[in-house]
């Protein structure tokens, strides 16, 4: 591809700032696809986890093309997913969010602990075969399906179990596997993220994926709103771009994103974007 | 060598047991999985530091005062973020997550302005005498852990059974509009809850800082996660499946530690969630209403 060359210098001279906004703006949609079922999973950076540790393995073990390594890179998120979605699920909501948290830090202590992953050093010398392209390539894909699909019937279902559990039941709608469903979807986006984050940056360390992180990417979703999938992104770039506009703020990022959550949940509960999906 | 081994997990057990205690307790009136409760945990073992390090203070003083400065903060976060929600009737995941938002601005805030170092308590502080019983050696600062423990449980178990304050407190929990009706004031009866569990999580942080001697900011992240183990084992809600629960937990860990692999302590109580909630969902001794959902 050529691009002009203004295009090309901004490109790199923030290679690293755009590579970010892409792979956040997917895990913010794989919280968007977890919130509009009306579940809470705080598991998000795990699963990101999991991709980028997965997806690194299987290039630097075994020697995988990137071609086949993006797409398996779902596949251990999504079987995590299910191993506690299917039990939790069928209970309320707090069971899904603690069993969650816990698979975040449980991983953290194998990944610093056993030595195919690397330890505390990481993995190193990961190529960097995730073009820009790419990441956007599959941002709009996911936002353009995940549209389609929240206008369908199954987004209304969704809408529904997400403002009244026991009205959409008695409508038929059967709760638990709208929201296995979400879960893996919500798995696999975040491994995707993972792996293209990988790939984009050559190393990865068992302290990215924590706590920490799965909260930063909850205020993605919960500052721009689930109205629509485009909103939840553009929660995810505002936060993105903040710490860079101010400077002074890096240091203080995490609180602030606390912060966030805090003020969402208790006045801003429809996010900065609050336009809805029309349907027909 | 097993004797000696049971005897460090039953002891760690027991600070499980009190920590997951308040957790549960808070869960099972309040309605809410309080991810603040960690930092209680934190703060405790901060200001009995403060305390000690830099007034001198005794430990038989600075244990209660620390007990009741983490229980301040639970009652004044518990006012700002969640009194609001509660009176809204809101549903329980957005008090999850407010807590959540909180608990990395205050966990991000104290490390901004203390650092991550490890800080530790006056060497002076800790009783360094040690008993033995054949092959089973038992430190006195052990022995202490193991004492304010059986009294701290002892008194809430007490509280909950027979005063006034614990008939409300229980009334609360099972049917909170027929509490109202009855003349109970649910807003400070809320407010002594949150005060009694964050005096525990702060007894408790005391506790282990006493026995591991090392504080920092995030030590209570740490034990949250002990806590989702232990009131999920327990039963959410459940007093003594709670006690009993965190029992467990510190054996199995020391154990595993011990036998297995060291690696594997910190994972094995995660195993034993999801194994719960896929064989045994309203806990081990199945007391716990599990809302299915």
């Amino acid at each position: 591809m050529t691009l002009p060359p203004w295009l090309d210098d901004f490109l790199w001279t923030y290679q690293n700032l755009v590579h970010a906004l892409g792979v956040n703006g997917l895990l913010a949609l794989s919280m968007y696809v977890v919130l509009s079922v009306g579940q809470l999973s705080l598991g998000q950076a795990a699963f990101m986890g999991l991709g980028a540790y997965s997806s690194a393995l299987m290039t630097i073990q075994l020697k995988l093309p990137f071609a086949l390594v993006l797409p398996l890179s779902c596949v251990t998120p999504v079987l995590f997913a299910l191993l506690i979605g299917i039990p939790s699920l069928r209970l309320s909501g707090v069971y899904l969010a603690i069993a969650t948290i816990g698979l975040g830090e449980v991983l953290r202590a194998v990944y610093l602990n056993v030595d195919l992953f690397g330890g505390p050093m990481g993995l190193n010398g990961i190529p960097e075969s995730a073009e820009t392209w790419m990441i956007y390539a599959l941002l709009a894909a996911a936002i353009v399906v995940l549209w389609v699909v929240g206008r369908s019937r199954i987004g209304r279902a969704m809408e529904a179990m997400r403002e009244d559990e026991t009205a959409a039941q008695v409508m038929g709608v059967d709760l638990w596997r709208y929201r296995l469903g979400a879960l893996v979807a919500s798995a696999a986006l975040a491994g995707l993220a993972g792996c293209l984050s990988a790939h984009a940056s050559d190393f990865i360390g068992p302290n990215e994926y924590g706590f920490d992180t799965a909260v930063t990417i909850l205020s993605y979703a919960l500052l721009g709103g689930i109205g629509t999938p485009l909103a939840p992104v553009l929660g995810a770039w505002v936060l993105t771009l903040l710490p860079e506009l101010l400077r002074g703020i890096s240091d203080i990022r995490l609180v602030v994103n606390g912060l966030i959550i805090v003020v969402a949940v208790l006045f801003l509960p429809t996010g900065l974007f609050p336009w809805r999906l029309k349907r027909g | 060598m097993i004797a000696q081994q049971l005897l460090n997990g039953f002891l760690l057990g027991a600070v499980y047991a009190l920590f997951a205690l308040g957790f549960t307790l808070m869960f099972g009136v309040l309605k809410v999985i309080n991810l603040t409760y960690g930092f209680y945990f934190t703060i405790g073992a901060f200001i009995a530091l403060g305390l000690t390090s830099k007034l001198g203070l005794p430990l038989w003083s600075a244990l209660p005062l620390s007990a009741v400065g983490s229980g301040l903060v639970a009652v004044v976060v518990d006012t700002l973020l969640l009194t609001r929600l509660r009176r809204k009737g809101a549903p329980e995941l957005a008090s999850l997550m407010v807590t959540i938002g909180a608990v990395l601005a205050l966990n991000a805030a104290m490390t901004a302005w203390l650092g991550a170092d490890i800080r530790r308590l006056p060497a002076a502080l800790i009783p360094d005498a040690a008993y033995n019983w054949g092959d089973i050696r038992v430190t006195a600062a052990q022995l202490l852990i193991l004492g304010a423990t059986a009294v701290l449980v002892a008194a809430l178990i007490g509280l909950i059974r027979f005063t006034r304050l614990g008939l409300a407190i229980r009334a609360l929990a099972s049917r909170p509009d027929a509490a109202g009706l009855m003349g109970i004031d649910a807003g400070r009866t809320a407010a002594i809850v949150s005060l009694l569990s964050g005096a525990l999580a702060g007894a408790g942080g005391v506790l282990i800082a006493l026995d591991f001697n090392a504080i920092q900011p995030y030590m209570g992240e740490q034990m949250l996660l002990r806590g989702f183990v232990v009131i999920i084992l327990g039963g959410l809600g459940d007093i003594r499946g709670a006690l009993i629960a965190g029992l467990v937990l510190g054996m199995v860990e020391v154990l595993t530690a011990g036998y297995i692999a060291s690696e594997l302590k910190d994972a094995v109580g995660f195993l034993i969630l999801v194994l719960v909630l896929w064989t045994r969902p309203s806990g081990l001794f199945g007391r716990a209403v599990v809302r299915r959902a």
